[in-house]
This record gives C-alpha cells, structure tokens and sequence, in this order.
C-alpha cells in the first residue's frame, strides 16, 4: 500500500461524508484562524509599541525619584529622601560621554488666549529636549538655552494647542496665560502625533524652572540624560549613579531606565501578551482537536464491517491504523489550511475596518499553525486507530 | 488441499466453556465443490471462520496446503487470506463510496499491486462476472444481484486457491440466486476449490458433497444429489 494509496483511500472516506468532515475540522479552523489573527495582532501591536518608543531615539536614560526595581510609577512607593533637583540635573550634564541632558517637571494647567482656553499638559523642560527627544520645532524657536534656574517667562506650544487657540494665524510673541502667569509665544512644534493614546501635540512647553515655580513643585519629575553612543552605556549609567548618590548623601533614592531597558521590558511584555492570547486561541485548537476525536471515533464505529472486510481480505492492522490516522491528518490540516486562510483573511478585514490597528502576519506562525494541525491531527487519530485495529474481525464482519 | 483435524473451538461464556467445534476432522481436496449445512448454532459460521483463517482453533491441527495454519501468526494468517483464499458473503460487505471497479480493486491495494496493474485486472474481473459496463457504478446504483457479482469479482481477484461463500444466495431473489450459483459453478469448473455454507436445500443440493453440522460435530456426509427435501432436519 502506497502513501498515494493510503491518501486516496482515506480522502474517499473524508469526501463520502463531506459535511461531517466540513464540520468536524472547523474547530481546527477556527483554532488555528484564532492563533493566527491574535497572533498578527499582538505581533503588530508590539512593533507599533516599539517604533512609538524608539522614536524618541535609544540613547537615552530616564532618572525618577524614588527607588524602584520594575517599571511602574517611580516615587509613589517608598518617600524620597532627598529631593531630584535642578542642581542634580547640572552636575549630570557633566559627564563624559552625555550630550544633554533634560530636566522635566510637569503639571496641568489651563492656557489661556485671547479669550480661548483649554486645561492642557505643561511640561517644564529645557532648550535641550528637541534634539533629545527628537523633536523638530515648525515655526520659531524652542526654549533659550543658558542657566537652568532662569524662569524665562516664554512658551512654545504644541501644533493641536496652536490651532485650538490661534486657528491659522501666526501665534509668535503672543501672549498667552498659563495657571495665571504670562509667557510669550516663541515657537510652534512639529505634529509628533500620539504616543499610547498620550497626545503630545496638545502641550506646551515652558522652561522648567518656570513650571516648577508655578506648580509649586519643589522637585523634578524626571531628568532625562542623551549620551553618545550605546557603548558607553554602563559607563554612563554607573557615573550618574555615583554622582546622585554623592550628591544624596550617600542613599540611592532614585531610580535610572535606559531606554534599551525599557524597550527590552516593554517587547517582553508584549511577547507575553501576545502568548497569553495565544494560549486563549489554544484552548480553542484543543476543543478542535476533541471534534476531531469525536468524529474519528464515531467513524470507526460505523465502518466496522468495512474494517472486518478490509480485514478478511488480509489487510494488516498496521495498514488500517495507518488509514485512520492519514484521514484524521487529513482532517486536521484541511482545518488547519481553512484556519490559516480564515486567520489571513481576518487580518485583512481588521486592517479594512481599522486601519489604525496594527496587524502583522508572520510567516513563522503560519508554518508553526499548520505544524500544530498536523500533530493535532495525529494525536487524535491514534485512539480511534487502535480502536480500530482492535476490533475483532470475525465479529465485525456480522455487526451490520 | 483443506485438512482438518481434531479441531475444536471453545468459547468461554460466563466462565462456562461453550464448543463451538469440537473433535472435528474432515479433508477436503483441491477443486472440490463443498456444501456445510446444519441448524442455527451448529458450528457453520465458526468452521467457515477456522477454514477461512480467520479465526484460530482453540485444539487440532489444520493443515492448509500443506501448511499447519494453526500455529501461524496473525501477519502470516492475514498472507494466506490475501492471497489463498477469497470471500463472498451473504450481505456482500461492498464499501459504499467505492465504484464497482474500486471495490473489485480493493484487495489488490492492501496486497501492494501497483495502481496500473490493479485497473486492468478489476476490470478483467468485472468482465468474467458479466458487468463490464458497471465499472464506475457504485453499489447502491447496482441491483443485489449484481452486487453479489461485484463481490464475487473481489473474491478472485488475487486468484484465491479456495472460495468460500457464506449463504452466497441469502440477500438474493430465486432468480439471481439461480445466476450466482451459475456463476461460482463455472468458477469452481475451472478448478478453485469452493465451500458454500448455506441454509437452502435448493443450494446445497448442487455441491458435489454436503458435510451437515450439528452440535459442532460432522453428524453426516452425503453426496449433493442425495439430499432431499425430506432432509429438512439438517438445516
């Protein structure tokens, strides 16, 4: 018996019952279109993630108060001894090898123009934060470099905070209101667009020692450090470490994530949750394997004079395990095929009806789909297969 | 060529052994033409199992072509079935998806015989049992009788030393039995050596031997043209 003898007569028996067949392998279809459709998502969805941070570029380290070991909101657990402040941020700036280095304080507050408000965003910062964060600026220009502790009373705004206030007239050396204090308008910034549903463009930007005085904050938020290259990465890490520690009296209360950290975290839990949607999708395989099973079962059951002929005409039992087990691959990777094809065809909707969603297909998950299908369809046909080779010939030749 | 002796088979049921065959010795010579008769229960079925080498005895010695088929394993009774003998049963046991010709072909696939080779002598066969245009009918699409014509064409088609049918006419109309047993006739004319359980006296009556059962014993032996309706009894 060929393997082409073996295929024909078992797709015979999957084609006499079509409907059946259709049935019992849409469980594995829906399975594997499942895994294949969460996985184009979360691995779509990841890159997206990534390209929002690395946009940023990925020399950077980001310095909070507060001593914490896992992202999550630095300072919320455990009080700061000693406060992150401007003179910190100075001392940083220092080191060999750190291009610039950005203060940050933040709040919210309303700005107000020509009779227009709206609550925003304010960011302290400094003149360094365009080339740091790799912003442009689109019209005038951004924060005066100099003295850290200089409260120049300037602003540049964010593109969507321009149009809401000036619609299309020119904004520069207007003055506009912020919490209550007044700033000349010197720049507009490029669309950066969003970031996690964070929309920078809706911010103003006001030198930080500014914004620390209007908040009434008596520290930073964080300090953000460029350095040169990726390199020098842990020399960097290890100076501003030594430096705040210095300058803290000797306690470590703060905590330093390099962007590559936190991309490497951030990709980590992407994977992870990709796998957990995955693993959902699974539970869904597995029932399709159960079909399978159940459909492969009931067959033997109806084919027992069939078995008991094949059987008297000197069949082999290693040749009629083999015929149940090809017609339950068959099963299983026709599942599998309809699957990677409902899944692609899935992918493609989403990217029709939400074209903002990220859907990325890799092949690697459709080998991998049809791979499972196939050992899916091998596991299940093995119980019913013995079932069958068990059967005694002489008593299935009478059952009718 | 058939040469049983002392055999018995013995089934446990409820931890009492029931004798299905017991201490039964017969020859049979090649191209012989055999009926076995007997009531309900009397061993037909389970002797026509132990001849066709399905079913192992549970005492005795058959010798099948001069072989002790007795003490072979389940691999090389399945080799004597597929090439020794073929099977023809009352209620034909045809795969229904299978056209005629498929089903004629089936033993030939199990038996490894290259796909060519297998459509030409299907179809050879179909030709020898009259039903050369009904190749690509399947077995709902055929009468009973032409079923049981397909069935016999399965049966020769590894050329079999021994046919062995089992109540070959039961499904069949007067008529069309009448033609079955024409046909296995002219097969056995030819030299295969056939075995016909059957209820019908009418059947029985043709063979050149009867061998009639009772109680897993041979309790008689008489020539075909002897038995007479007034043997009633043995069936």
């Amino acid at each position: 018996m060929t393997v082409m003898d073996l295929i024909r007569f078992a797709g015979g028996a999957v084609w006499a019952h079509r409907l059946r067949s259709v049935l019992s392998l849409l469980g594995i279809a829906i399975g594997v279109g499942a895994v294949i459709l969460l996985t184009a998502i979360g691995e779509g969805t990841r890159y997206f993630v990534l390209a929002q941070f690395t946009q940023f570029g990925t020399n950077i380290l980001a310095i909070n108060p507060g001593k914490t070991k896992t992202l999550g909101m630095p300072g919320v657990l455990g009080g700061t001894t000693h406060k992150l402040t401007l003179e910190d941020a100075d001392a940083l700036s220092r080191i060999p090898g750190v291009e610039a280095v950005v203060p940050m304080a933040m709040g919210m507050g309303r700005v107000e123009a020509e009779g227009r408000g709206r609550s925003v965003n304010v960011l302290g910062v400094t003149a360094a934060m365009p080339t740091v964060w790799r912003f442009a600026i689109g019209q005038g220009e951004f924060l005066p470099a100099g003295d850290l502790n200089r409260a120049t009373s300037v602003a540049v705004l964010g593109p969507k905070m321009k149009r809401e206030l000036f619609g299309d007239r020119n904004p520069l050396g207007a003055i506009i209101r912020i919490a209550g204090y007044r700033f000349r308008v010197i720049g507009v910034m490029e669309p950066k667009g969003q970031v996690l549903g964070y929309d920078l463009d809706d911010a103003v930007y006001v030198p930080v020692a500014n914004a620390m005085r209007m908040f009434n904050l008596d520290e930073l938020m964080e300090v953000d450090v460029a350095y040169q290259s990726a390199t020098m990465v842990d020399r960097v890490v290890g100076a501003v470490r030594q430096i705040l520690i210095d300058r803290h009296h000797g306690t470590e209360d703060f905590s330093i994530t390099t962007q590559a950290a936190m991309l490497e975290s951030l990709d980590e839990i992407m994977r992870i949750v990709t796998l957990a949607a995955v693993g959902i999708a699974g539970i869904s395989l597995v029932v399709g394997a159960l079909g399978i099973v159940t459909m492969m079962w009931i067959s033997v059951g109806e084919r027992m004079s069939e078995i008991g002929l094949l059987r008297a005409m000197g069949a082999l039992p290693r040749q009629i395990f083999l015929i149940f087990i090809v017609e339950s691959v068959m099963l299983s990777v026709l599942g599998g095929a309809l699957g990677v094809c409902l899944g692609m065809l899935g992918a493609f909707a989403l990217t029709l009806v939400l074209p903002g969603l990220p859907v990325f297909v890799d092949e690697q998950y459709l080998v991998l789909a049809l791979l499972v299908a196939i050992g899916t369809g091998l596991l299940s046909g093995v119980g019913p297969a013995r079932r069958a080779i068990r059967i005694d010939p002489v008593e299935a030749l009478h059952a009718e | 060529m058939i040469a049983l002796q002392h055999i018995a088979k013995v089934y446990e049921v409820g931890g009492q052994p029931i004798y299905a065959l017991r201490d039964l010795n017969e020859d049979i010579g090649s191209g012989e033409y055999v009926a076995i008769v007997g009531p309900s229960g009397s061993g037909k079925s389970t002797l026509l199992n132990v001849i066709g080498c399905l079913l192992r005895p549970s005492k005795g010695a058959y010798l099948f072509n001069g072989e002790d088929v007795s003490q072979f394993d389940d691999q090389a009774l399945s080799h004597v079935r597929q090439h020794q003998i073929g099977f023809i049963f009352q209620s034909f046991h045809l795969v229904p998806r299978l056209t005629a010709l498929g089903n004629v072909a089936l033993p030939m696939v199990f038996a490894g015989i290259p796909s060519s080779e297998r459509q030409i002598r299907a179809q050879e066969a179909l030709d020898a049992v009259g039903l050369s245009d009904r190749a690509d009918h399947r077995p709902n699409q055929l009468s009973v009788g032409q079923r049981q014509r397909v069935v016999i064409a399965r049966a020769i088609i590894m050329q079999p030393l021994l046919l062995l049918a089992d109540e070959p006419t039961g499904n069949l109309d007067t008529h069309s039995g009448q033609q079955i047993m024409e046909l296995l006739e002219s097969l056995n004319a030819k030299g295969l050596t056939m075995l016909v359980v059957t209820h019908d006296p009418k059947v029985a009556r043709r063979a050149n031997r009867v061998i009639v059962l009772a109680d897993g014993q041979i309790v008689k032996r008489i020539k075909g043209e002897e038995l007479t309706s007034g043997s009633a009894p043995f069936f």
